[in-house]
């Protein structure tokens, strides 16, 4: 439990460093390391394939995704950064304080109730619960990467010439 | 604070849930940058994702929560990809990330 501890304070120092970071490259790059501290704390929960999904997924698709939008828009000047820099601080100082106020209060004043226990289930394998009992979540995945795949298509696509070119 | 039994595991991944979600609610009301607005999106997503897993370990069907995560894990990451080229869409036609520079329907 101590190395649970230990992981969930990295994670969330990782999403404050996220937020609060200037730079959106070091956001995006926070992000990737919150999503491998996520997957250790999955493998540790038996949660195995899953936490592949995430470290595959989200520490790796989704930073890329992440990158290439940022190296393709245009990035603030210095400049700009100087003369954003004060109101900057003045809109975030206050998510730490939140942050570690609401963990003292939550952590210190907060009853712990008791978490029910379901009854258990027949030894099932996660492939079995995937293909078996849940296949309509398959579908839905299937049509909303589908769908997913459309729109990029078309939000990225080239406007056409004149020529239909 | 005691942690040997697997309701107090569940109440202090649970804070930690609700702090990392605080996180993402915050980024996304308070910045005026799209491609944070989709970090603040990202955290808020990952702090559900381990709940489920979480809910799943405590309450011994991990296998089940361990398949609803793979599924809201599908989701997220397509909903990123479509709003990263909607977010490019945006830069494209106003030339910048600003939030409030967004106004052209404006009445």
């Amino acid at each position: 439990m101590n190395i649970d501890l230990l992981l969930l304070t990295i994670l969330l120092a990782c999403s404050l460093w996220a937020v609060l970071t200037r730079s959106l490259l070091m956001s995006a790059i926070a992000l990737a390391s919150v999503s491998i501290i996520l997957t250790l704390l999955m493998f540790r929960l038996d949660a195995p394939i899953a936490a592949v999904f995430e470290l595959s997924v989200c520490a790796g698709l989704i930073t890329v995704i992440f990158v290439s939008t940022i190296s393709l828009t245009k990035p603030i000047t210095r400049v700009e950064l100087k003369q954003q820099t004060k109101a900057r601080i003045k809109r975030y100082w206050y998510l730490p304080v939140i942050v570690f106020a609401l963990a003292g209060l939550l952590g210190f004043f907060m009853v712990f109730p008791e978490v029910p226990s379901l009854a258990a289930l027949p030894d099932l394998d996660v492939k079995d619960v995937l293909w078996k009992l849940r296949q309509t979540d398959i579908l839905g995945q299937i049509v909303i990467i589908l769908a997913g795949v459309f729109g990029v298509v078309v939000l990225l696509k080239e406007k056409m010439n004149h020529d239909g070119e | 604070m005691m942690v040997n039994d697997s309701s107090t595991l569940f109440w202090v991944f649970g804070i930690f849930v609700v702090l990392v979600a605080v996180c993402g609610f915050y980024c996304i009301i308070v910045t005026r940058n799209f491609i944070r607005t989709l970090i603040g999106v990202e955290l808020l997503t990952k702090a559900v994702t381990l709940l489920i897993v979480v809910c799943g370990y405590v309450s011994g069907r991990a296998v089940i929560s361990q398949s609803l995560a793979i599924t809201v894990i599908v989701v997220e990451d397509v909903i990123i990809a479509v709003a990263a080229g909607i977010v490019f869409g945006i830069f494209k036609n106003i030339g910048s990330l600003n939030v409030t520079k967004m106004r052209n329907l404006k009445g």
